[in-house]
């Protein structure tokens, strides 16, 4: 304890007084706490005053008050180095939440805008025959689209995906598996505009004309590396005594990767599919240059061309009018639940399964 | 390897044929191993023929322009002559991206310490699942809520950028108009890649050893002087790499941008002016009107952006393939 005694002055210069040498003086635990709300009143004053308009910029104010007056406080009756403590946690707190912000307020907005044209009609409807510029109409054909697309691209992209990630986690070795782990990484990064220009030149190249079907390969191209990863961590996870069980018991290699091993991590390959599902089915740039859009139900994703739920929310968008930007937010909410609730359910899965000598 | 394989267990064959592949197992295991490497051959060859058919039909394409493809400050395929280049749209596209990653690096690396770090224990898990979920959000979505919410929002913030810092240049604005900015789309897209650069800074964060962290504190550090001598070394070849895969996701976004900004085909430091373009944007913009050359000069530019994003996300693995667990491709 007696180098609390030596250090006190040092650390704390300015307050020559008689220091305790137990206890140095401390800031209260709801010091944080009374730092926030002193400042967002100083902020929002400070705002008022200023007659400045954008919320942005109150919060703003507010933080970086809070970030000072906590520093200063803290400098003050504690010392310097809980100062620098207190200044990093307040503003760790302060980049939560201003992560928080924008995702509470795009959720918020959605949901309240995207309730005025969302009814039964509007689900169970098309764009026939409905003026861009009125209200009306409805989101069904890009319904059908989205879910015939993403569909497609799941049945090819799965197997692809499975069976990569089987060869790199049970066979691979040597150059083969670390070029495919290599580029399978950088293909988790290509923009999915560029997915959709690669198919773009094929059907150029052999004069295809556009469908559900292009853009739901453009959809698989970007789905793949994502089930790869997801599907390696998951056949990594799997004990290796229940492999060697197996093989001991004379069962063939192919046939304990089928029988053992796949529905050992069945739980963890089934979140990490959904989830990809969820990120494909919000893509809006491949279909918007492979599968171009229609105002008509196109249940046939292999001839003509198709909506897609992005694509609709793209079209309204442009269109431009009160009713075009009303129907916009509506088949916004239904995609963003679709996405929520298949992101919801398959970290639900992986819970539920998540296998017990998981980390 | 030879030792792991089932066949070895099998009563040893009598003639010299180790492998001959009679029994059914053993055909079994043939056709799995070929279906198996044939798939991870199969993504070699996608991104292959990504590169030779983008390659193919941009030079269709630059061979028609009669301007520099490089430095012309112009996008008129379909004019005669057809003069096209990407100056401007490489532009818009670092410069978008750079203001993304100088606003999204810090927050996410304080969203992954407060993650790893100062949460209460009992909320840290879900906390990270809050901004995994800013992830799931489609990018289309984003575009509209940026375009209808957040650039009338931002109005204000420019108005006083430019009272006080326009002596910085960047934030002069010089022209009026509704805040369709590079600037706003940098905001965007810093929205856009946080779940990314947070989620792999985080895993990095959380492996720091416990024993450094320990010893740390063991020498009276507070918790501040513990993440600065031990985490943040230990971490920081992860927060590179985790900011160069936030930097490709940024530098590919289509949609987003192409909501929020309105496009010109000018080069300008203003950054608060509306005006500019990217890649991704000029070509979800241009498409609809394109003819057979219009859309060879697209192509051409896309390939562009594909060589970007694979120089930025090839460094980014290169980087952190060094420590191997860390793959941000579940975020």
């Amino acid at each position: 304890m007696s180098h609390a005694v030596v250090s006190g002055p040092k650390a704390a210069p300015p307050s020559p007084g008689p220091r305790r040498s137990l206890n140095s003086r401390s800031l209260p635990r709801w010091a944080p706490l009374g730092f926030a709300a002193v400042s967002v009143l100083l902020g929002v004053g400070i705002s008022l005053a200023a007659g400045w308009e954008s919320r942005v910029q109150w919060g703003l104010v507010s933080a970086l008050l809070f970030v000072l007056v906590s520093y200063v406080v803290t400098s003050a009756v504690e010392n310097r180095r809980q100062a620098t403590d207190r200044l990093a946690t307040s503003l760790v707190w302060v980049c939560f939440i201003l992560a928080v912000i924008p995702l509470l307020s795009l959720i918020w907005v959605t949901v309240s805008r995207g309730v005025k044209a969302l009814d039964g009609y509007f689900l169970t409807h098309s764009m026939a025959g409905v003026p861009g510029f009125e209200a009306g109409g409805g989101v069904y054909h890009a319904i059908v689209g989205t879910l015939e697309q993403v569909g497609l691209a799941t049945l090819v992209s799965v197997p692809v995906g499975l069976l990569t990630a089987v060869y790199l986690v049970e066979y691979g070795k040597g150059a083969l598996a670390k070029a495919v782990t290599f580029f399978v990484d950088v293909m988790t990064g290509i923009p999915s505009i560029v997915a959709g220009l690669f198919l773009l030149s094929i059907m150029l190249m052999f004069d295809l004309q556009p469908s559900g079907l292009m853009g739901a390969l453009a959809l698989a191209i970007l789905m793949i590396p994502v089930v790869v990863r997801s599907t390696e961590e998951m056949l990594k996870l799997v004990p290796n005594e229940l492999r060697e069980a197996s093989l001991a018991l004379g069962v063939p290699k192919w046939r304990t990767i089928v029988k053992v091993v796949i529905p050992t991590a069945l739980g963890g390959i089934t979140t990490g599919v959904m989830l990809a599902i969820a990120r494909i089915a919000g893509e809006t740039a491949p279909i918007m240059l492979l599968v171009f859009g229609t105002q008509l139900i196109n249940a046939n994703p292999f001839d003509g061309a198709q909506s897609s739920l992005p694509f609709y929310i793209w079209e309204q968008y442009r269109v431009g009018s009160e009713a075009s930007y009303d129907r916009a937010w509506a088949a916004a909410l239904v995609l963003i639940a679709f996405v929520m609730i298949l992101n919801l359910v398959a970290r639900g899965i992986a819970r539920w399964k998540a296998p017990q000598t998981g980390r | 390897m030879a030792s792991t394989t089932p066949t070895d267990l099998t009563p040893p064959p009598t003639g010299p044929a180790l492998d001959g592949g009679k029994s059914t197992g053993r055909l079994g295991d043939k056709i799995f191993i070929g279906l198996s490497r044939g798939s991870g051959i199969l993504v070699l060859l996608i991104m292959a023929s990504i590169a030779a058919f983008l390659t193919y039909r941009a030079v269709l394409g630059i061979s028609k322009d009669e301007g520099n493809f490089l430095t012309t400050f112009d996008w008129n395929p379909a004019g005669d002559p057809p003069v096209f280049g990407i100056a401007v749209l490489l532009f818009g596209t670092v410069v978008s991206s750079i203001i993304a990653m100088v606003i999204a690096v810090p927050i996410a690396v304080g969203i992954a310490l407060f993650i790893s770090h100062y949460a209460p224990r009992r909320l840290a898990a879900p906390l990270a699942y809050v901004v995994d979920l800013l992830a799931a959000v489609p990018s289309i979505i984003y575009g509209i809520w940026g375009a209808l919410f957040l650039v009338p929002y931002l109005e204000g913030l420019n108005l006083w950028l430019d009272q006080f810092f326009a002596w910085t240049y960047v934030f002069e604005k010089t022209e009026v108009g509704v805040a369709r900015s590079l600037f706003t789309v940098g905001i965007l897209l810093a929205i856009m890649i946080l779940p990314i650069v947070t989620s792999v800074s985080r895993e990095v964060f959380l492996q720091v050893p416990r024993m450094n962290e320990e010893a740390a504190l063991a020498l009276g550090a507070t918790r501040w002087e513990v993440i600065r001598m031990s985490v943040l070394p230990f971490g920081r070849s992860g927060v590179i790499s985790a900011s160069m895969l936030g930097l490709g996701r940024a530098l590919g976004e289509t949609m987003a941008v192409a909501t929020v900004l309105s496009p010109s085909f000018l080069i300008s430091l203003h950054l608060l002016n509306p005006g500019g373009g990217t890649f991704a944007q000029n070509i979800a913009a241009k498409f609809d009107e394109a003819d057979q050359l219009g859309r060879d000069a697209l192509i051409a530019s896309g390939l562009v952006l594909f060589i970007l994003t694979l120089l930025v996300n090839g460094a980014a693995r290169l980087i952190i393939a060094r420590r191997k667990e860390y793959s941000g491709a579940n975020a």
